[in-house]
This record gives structure tokens, sequence and C-alpha cells, in this order.
């Protein structure tokens, strides 16, 4: 018994120690490891898209794309125009808009779907008819239906997150413990302070996952419907293009390196917006962190 | 050996009369507690056993408030919870349930966990519900896990924290759904020793499911054996070991004969309902 207790503690006294050892040069190999597939990357794309000059003949695909180094000198002399930086205004304008907008409507439907079966019975059906419409095949019943162009991809983009901020909203609401409510219920809560303590608390982490699905789709729909439409009232060559726009005019104006720095553009734009929406799940269900 | 002397609280005595709960699932009637009738004293602590799915936590649910019943009655010191004329008891804070599987809100720290009801019942300030939560925390020697969430912390201190959390409202009668069933052998008996301990301060009653047989006896002043379904007390048998009670008693000639004659009786019930089937709960 003593025996066991001593190697027991001198092993728990060596661990530490070791897994501080162990951790940093792996951290490092995976960096290494990044680091040389990003590069390996870039080296066959920039072999590939110069293959009609050493090869003497342009290989399928890659061939046809703008090479990586002339991308680069693309997206510097980018940074420099504005109108580089106004479609990315436009287009994270767009998004916030109607992903704010999804999330002010969809949360409190979706609790008023999931708390109140009057309100079910009448609202789901239409809800569960029109959600297998895809945004996109919106976009020109919403170009007729709103005013101004600018509000008929506001719309599209809304629908695109709010189906998915919905179901979650719901979901989430009746995956509540029953016995999370009776037993507040038990303590004296009343119906108000169980709506506000433990329903609201509780959908919380399906808001969440909600957001992060609904941020990835309103890029989706976004970039759609600004080619679709044209990029806003302004027309081609006004501030009102966003990024879709931008790597559509590219390809019609056939500025291919553009069209690349287009898409990585939204790549980013992407990333940033999840991130955020991340950064924020952490700040709002800090319970949740150490799980 | 007298439960009234060992209360210091004379209130908290419930009486349940001839209760009576159907089931209606798929339109087949199902009797799940019939003419069920057994009295606990005020500050007792009454061990409920029985085959799974049997009706107890039917009845607990009665006692509680989550629904009524269909015929009989339940009394708690004397006054109608509910019976003819009032369908289902009203939910108060007066019986607290702590739940099977624990049910403390993940959001909150266990510190507002425990500050919970006298927050939501405006008994008490604000900061007057803290310092209260505080001090019962560390009066169950839970002092330091104040601001961690109910996830942070091993399922016996959470055990701990909800039986803290139902304490706080100053119940008359605690409900004990099998609270301590996830937890394994070492930390059960560290959870009874704290729970007779709370008991002799508080004197609270303390209505306690469990399908634990060593539980049942270690803890109780009397252990009610129910049927299978439908549930009705089959024997009630008063524990006469002296409290306080302590590990020893595990081991201890009367222990073995309160087991073996308990067991006897429960088995037969758990046959029954085995044979026809009947679902975990």
């Amino acid at each position: 018994m003593a025996d066991i207790a001593g190697t027991v503690s001198s092993e728990s006294q060596t661990r530490p120690p070791r897994t501080l050892r162990w951790r940093n040069p792996f951290l490092a190999l995976g960096t290494q490891r990044a680091l040389i597939s990003v590069t390996v990357a870039l080296i066959i794309w920039e072999l590939g898209s110069t293959s009609g000059t050493w090869l003497g003949h342009a290989l399928p695909v890659l061939g046809v794309v703008p090479s990586p180094v002339s991308v680069a000198r693309a997206w510097a002399q980018l940074i420099r125009d504005p109108g580089y930086w106004q479609s990315w205004y436009w287009s994270t304008l767009r998004v916030l808009l109607g992903f704010t907008a999804a999330m002010l409507v969809g949360i409190p439907f979706g609790l008023l779907l999931a708390i109140n079966k009057t309100f079910r019975g009448i609202a789901f059906p239409v809800f569960e008819l029109l959600r297998p419409i895809p945004p996109l095949a919106w976009v020109p019943a919403s170009i007729i239906f709103w005013p101004t162009q600018e509000l008929s991809i506001d719309f599209v983009i809304f629908l695109g997150a709010f189906y998915t901020i919905v179901l979650n909203v719901v979901g989430g609401a009746r995956a509540i413990d029953i016995r999370l409510i009776q037993a507040a219920r038990s303590m004296g809560a009343s119906r108000v302070n169980i709506f506000r303590r433990i329903i609201l608390p509780g959908v919380l982490p399906s808001i969440c996952t909600g957001m992060e699905v609904g941020i990835g789709i309103t890029w989706e729909v976004v970039i759609a419907a600004e080619m679709i439409s044209g990029g806003g009232s302004g027309g081609a060559t006004s501030s009102g293009g966003g990024l879709g726009f931008f790597i559509w005019n590219s390809y019609i104006g056939g500025s291919y390196p553009d069209i690349i720095v287009g898409m990585f553009s939204i790549g980013i734009a992407g990333y940033l917006s999840s991130a955020a929406v991340r950064l924020i799940e952490t700040r709002i269900t800090p319970w949740r962190r150490l799980r | 050996m007298s439960i009234a002397s060992q209360a210091t609280a004379p209130r908290g005595a419930l009486r349940i009369d001839q209760a009576v709960k159907l089931y209606d699932p798929d339109g087949a009637r199902v009797l799940a507690v019939d003419h069920c009738s057994f009295d606990v004293a005020a500050g007792e602590i009454c061990m409920i056993v029985g085959p799974s799915g049997c009706g107890k936590t039917t009845l607990l649910n009665a006692i509680a408030g989550f629904h009524g019943l269909d015929g009989g009655a339940i009394y708690l010191d004397d006054q109608m919870l509910c019976g003819p004329g009032r369908a289902k008891a009203p939910v108060d804070s007066d019986r607290v349930v702590v739940f099977q599987n624990g049910a403390l809100f993940p959001w909150k720290t266990n510190l507002e966990n425990i500050a919970f009801g006298p927050l939501v019942q405006k008994k008490f300030s604000r900061a007057e519900a803290f310092d209260k939560a505080r001090y019962l925390m560390a009066e169950a020697g839970l002092e330091g896990h104040e601001n961690e969430y109910p996830g942070e912390i091993s399922s016996g201190l959470r055990r701990r924290v909800e039986i803290v959390r139902a304490l706080i409202n100053d119940p008359t009668v605690l409900l004990l759904d099998e609270p301590y069933r996830a937890l394994d052998a070492l930390t059960k008996s560290v959870m009874h020793e704290a729970l007779l301990e709370t008991h002799r301060r508080t004197g609270i009653t303390i209505f306690f499911i469990t399908h634990d047989l060593e539980e049942a006896i270690f803890l109780g002043h009397r252990v009610v054996i129910m049927t299978a379904r439908p549930c009705r007390p089959k024997r009630i048998i008063d524990i006469d070991l002296p409290y306080p009670r302590d590990y020893t008693v595990l081991t201890s000639p009367r222990f073995r004969e309160l087991a073996a004659d308990i067991s006897a009786a429960v088995d037969e019930e758990a046959l029954k309902s085995f044979e026809r089937g009947e679902r975990e709960g």
C-alpha cells in the first residue's frame, strides 16, 4: 500500500515538468508543418500557373490561374485603392445588418415558438414551408418586394441567418432539462423568473451555435446576392458594390489576379467574423469555458 | 427512541391518505399509485424503497406539487396540500426537491445557485441573500467554491451545493429523489454522514427515495418498502439503530438483520416488477 502511494506521488511530481517540456517542441513542430505546407502549396501554385512559360504549354486548371506573385502584386496595389476597402465596407455592413436583424427577429420568434403551443401551431407550419427555399432563390422576388436594391440584399442575408437561428433557439429551449424548471419552481420562482433566469441562459449556448453557423451562411449569401443583383443601387463602378461585386467586376473587366484577391478577402472576412462570434460566445457563456 | 425528541422543529409532518394516481400513456390507463397511505412524522428521515418505476417518484412529485392526484389527499401539518377540491399542491419553498442527477443551474456559480431561492422570493436583499449563502456554504464545507461553476467541481460537491441550495429556503420538508445515485461508494458515505449532521442541526423532515438498501437503513428512522406498481406501502420497518450513526453501524449485527429483512421484502417486489418489464425510473 505504502509502495503504491509512493509510486503515485513520485509520478505525479514528475508529470507536470514533462508536459511542459514536451508541449513547446510539439507546438513548434505544428507551426513548422503549417509553414512548410503553405510554402509548398504556394510553390506548386506558382509553378503551375507559370507552366505555360517553362513547360511550353499550360497545365489544365492551374495553368490558367493567376500566379501567386501576380496576386500579391495586385493586392499590394489594391490596399492603396479606396474602392477595394469600400467593397469590404459594403459587404461587412450588409452582413452585419442582415445578421443583426436575423438575431433581433429570430431569437424572440424562436423563444415564442418554444414556449407557446398556440403560437407554434399557427406559425411553425408556415416557417417549415418557407424554410427549404434557399435564400438565393429569393433574390429576384426580393428585388421586386423591396423599394431599394440595398434593402433587398439585406433581406436575403437576413433569411440566410434567420432559419438557422430560429431552429437553434427552438431546439435549445426544448433541450432545457425539465428538472431545472421544476427546481426553480420549488424554490419559489415565478413564471417571469423562470423565463429570465432559466430559459434565457439555457438557450444562450444554442443561440451561440446558431450565430456561428449563421454568420458563415451570411457571408455565402452576401457574395452571391451582390453578384446576382449587380452590387447595389449604384451600379458597376459606384461604392455600393461589395466584395461579391468586386469579384464579378474583376471577372468582367478581365483583371484575373483581382478575382483571387477578392476570394481571399472573403475568406479573411469570414474568418474574422467567426472569430468575433466565438469571442462573444466565450464572453456570454463563461460556464462552458471549462467543459 | 423517539423521533419527536430529536426534532428541533415541530413542523413538517406529512400525511399521505389513500393517494391514487393514474397515468394515461397511449390511452392505456396505468395505475401508478393505488390507495397509498402512510404518515411521516415531523423531523423524521423517512426512506422510501421499492422497485424501479413503481411510482415512488410520482408520489414525490405530488407532494412537491409538480402534478396532482386522481384520488386521496396529502396533508402537511394538517393542512391539505392536494386532495378533493384542490387539484395540485402549490409549488412552494416549504417543500424543496433535490433531484436524481442534480439540477444545479450550470450558468450560475455555486454561490448564485444557492442564493437563487432567497433572491427570487425577494425575502432578502441581494447582499443579505449572498451573505446567507456564503455562510451556509462555509458551514457545509464548501468554502472556496463560491465563484466556481457547478461544472467545475466534483459530483460530490455538487450534491452538497444542491442540498445547501434547498436548505437555504428553510423548507419544512426536504424531498430527495435518489440524490446520491451517481456517486461512488466512498463519496456516498461522506455525503451520508454530512446529511445526518445537517438533519441533526435543522431537524427538518426528510422524504428520501432510494434504491440503495444500505443507504436506507443507515440514514432512516423508518424504511417504507413499496410494492411493485401500483405503488403502496408493503411494509414499514422501524430502524432501531441509535443516532448519531457513523460507518461502524454498517457492520453491526443489528444492521445485518435489518438488511436481510428488508432485502427479502424488496426482492420479492423487484422480481414482480422485473417480470412485467418495467422501465427504469
